[in-house]
């Protein structure tokens, strides 16, 4: 299933032109500030605000096209829809709302799939509950199931989190996750948190005041420099996609590994072999010309300078890439000076810590 | 304890509040629903003309039904000689007056609760498929539930009271259109019927609490029914 969007459309002063194409199943961020229109566009995908041009095709049935007059009302489009404040129907049952749109879809799913996505989604014991009862992280995963149940052609998935406290966006983000890697269906994920995106996304679409300006893979777009200068947010870091290869269980640690070396962490309840993402911020990491032997730091890795750029008025931002893994290391100009930093050349980075998802040190999912 | 003509005036007085209120409910439903969440030209002049019969005073209200629908009248002619219908002097007449004067309690509660209903909501089911009128009988209705209930009985309520529109327009006829109020009227222009006055006062106080106590027993009831 994909997706094509080309719209444009002004507010009276805002104007947003979007234009992007998603052909695989998977998660694609919509990474902006807020304010920067990425709840019009996916609005607009959903047929909740007709754009003044435009044209969209999901999953080759054009739902919009405004110069040939097209616009398919959003109850036949197929679109599901998760809501930032779920918006589900208060008179009604969980189960109820459940069932809304599967009783609903032209071609209503199997009710094993009921049953799968009840279970996927941890809802077996809220069935029966009045809606209005759920705490803010049930109520989105009832939306989340009530989205999946009515088997659209696409997800729209809008903030869900951002109106959750840390203990409930850890709730849902491994149901999240698993809805990912099964990789069913496209998912649009709008957000301005970069957490979110860096666990989460496969691509990302940088969204900015009402414009997409840039696309490409999370792996790559978070490293990227130009990426940062577009948003004006402080450097990424880097997201690196790994598998468990090893537990020291005497010393209390776990390895990494990427193409491109090892990296070492806390111990971690994670079976071996299974992926796992890690962000490494460039704060976060020290270059040396040379091979630093006697070091406190676990994690040492040779590297090769891609890009240099100047950060404010003090730091420069240098990408480096290691085997396919890209990362940021953010050092003062003085330093970047004394190590006379060259694209092209080798350098060692020293990581100070490695951010691993806090759920991988306890649970297993 | 109660005569057989007030009896007849009491029974009277609730079949015709409940035809009133029922005929008039799905109107009152219909144009809530278009008028809530919609702006065009011309809206504030609908929905004060809609209004209107709360403020008119109801002898006027009375009195121009009966020079529209009056046997002789234009339109009450017709209607009595196509479809053998006659409002005039008819307890349907005393219905017609009392739907028409109490519409405005229904109309404007239904309205304030459609008007209540989060838009958001609507939103999520066009995206899981429902259409406008799949919308309006699963959502708006049962969402509107309190409005509609607490409305009807204020409509209720404020027919059995009716007096000015009915006697101008439908007169004092016992068994077909003397009502409570105006049965306490007769009562109280004929000499010694101050005792009979009294009873049908006490009467009509004893419904008004029935009711009042019953709308807030169905109004908590369909508060967690609809989940406020």
């Amino acid at each position: 299933m994909s997706i094509s969007v080309r719209i444009r459309h002004d507010f009276g002063g805002f104007e947003l032109a979007a234009k992007f194409a998603v052909d695989k199943p998977g998660i694609t961020a919509l990474f902006g500030p807020s304010g920067s229109g990425k709840t019009s566009i996916v609005n607009t995908i959903a047929g909740l605000l007709r754009p003044q041009e435009g044209n969209i095709v999901i999953g080759g049935e054009t739902v919009l096209d405004t110069q040939s007059g097209i616009f398919v009302p959003p109850q036949q489009r197929r679109v599901g829809y998760v809501f930032q404040d779920a918006r589900l129907f208060p008179h009604m049952s969980v189960e109820h709302n459940l069932r809304f749109g599967w009783r609903r879809a032209p071609i209503p799913a199997e009710e094993s799939e009921f049953g799968r996505v009840v279970s996927l989604l941890g809802l077996d014991a809220l069935l029966t509950r009045r809606s209005v009862k759920l705490s803010g992280g049930e109520k989105n995963r009832v939306a989340l199931g009530r989205a999946l149940l009515a088997t659209p052609r696409i997800l729209l998935l809008d903030e869900p989190l951002a109106a959750l406290d840390a203990a409930r966006k850890a709730e849902i983000m491994p149901y999240l996750e698993k809805l990912r890697d099964e990789a069913k269906l496209p998912m649009l994920y709008v957000s301005h948190s970069l957490d979110e995106v860096a666990q989460l996304a496969d691509s990302v679409i940088i969204v900015k005041d009402g414009q997409t300006v840039a696309q490409g893979p999370v792996f790559e777009m978070l490293a990227d420099l130009d990426i940062s200068a577009l948003t004006g947010a402080p450097s990424f870091g880097a997201v690196i996609d790994t598998r468990v290869s090893a537990h020291h269980d005497a010393d209390g640690l776990s390895v990494l590994s990427f193409d491109g070396g090892e990296l070492i962490v806390p111990l971690l309840r994670r079976d071996i072999g299974q992926r796992l993402r890690v962000r490494i911020r460039a704060e976060d990491v020290m270059l040396a010309a040379e091979e630093p032997r006697t070091i406190s730091a676990n994690n040492v890795l040779l590297a090769t300078v891609t890009t240099l750029r100047e950060s404010g008025s003090t730091h420069a931002d240098v990408q480096l890439q290691c085997g396919k893994a890209r990362f940021v290391a953010r050092i003062t100009r003085a330093s970047a000076h004394r190590l006379g930093l060259n694209p092209g050349m080798p350098i060692f980075a020293i990581m100070k810590s490695v951010i691993v998802d806090p759920q991988a040190h306890t649970v297993a999912p | 304890m109660l005569s057989p003509a007030e009896i007849e005036a009491l029974l009277l007085s609730l079949r015709i509040s409940a035809v009133a209120v029922l005929c008039a409910l799905p109107v009152a439903i219909a144009l809530a629903a278009l008028l809530a969440h919609r702006r065009f030209p011309g809206k504030a002049i609908i929905d004060g003309a809609l209004h209107l019969p709360m403020v008119l005073p109801p002898v006027v209200v009375g009195y121009l039904l009966l020079i529209m629908l009056g046997t002789r009248a234009p339109v009450g002619a017709w209607l009595l000689e196509h479809l053998g219908i006659r409002f005039a002097f008819s307890w349907t007449g005393a219905a017609l007056a009392s739907g028409i004067i109490t519409f405005p309690f229904q109309f404007r509660a239904i309205r304030l609760s459609i008007e209540a209903i989060d838009s958001g909501i609507g939103d999520a089911a066009k995206t899981l498929g429902a259409g406008v009128f799949d919308r309006f009988v699963n959502l708006t209705l049962p969402l509107a539930l309190p409005g509609i209930i607490a409305g009807a009985v204020t409509a209720f309520a404020a027919c059995l009271g009716e007096f000015g529109a009915i006697i101008t327009f439908v007169s004092n006829i016992p068994g077909e259109t003397r009502t409570l109020p105006l049965a306490i009227y007769s009562a109280l222009q004929s000499p010694g019927g101050e005792v009979e006055a009294a009873r049908l006062s006490m009467l009509s106080i004893a419904l008004a609490l029935i009711g009042v106590t019953l709308a807030e027993f169905a109004d908590r009831r369909i508060r967690v029914f609809a989940g406020r």
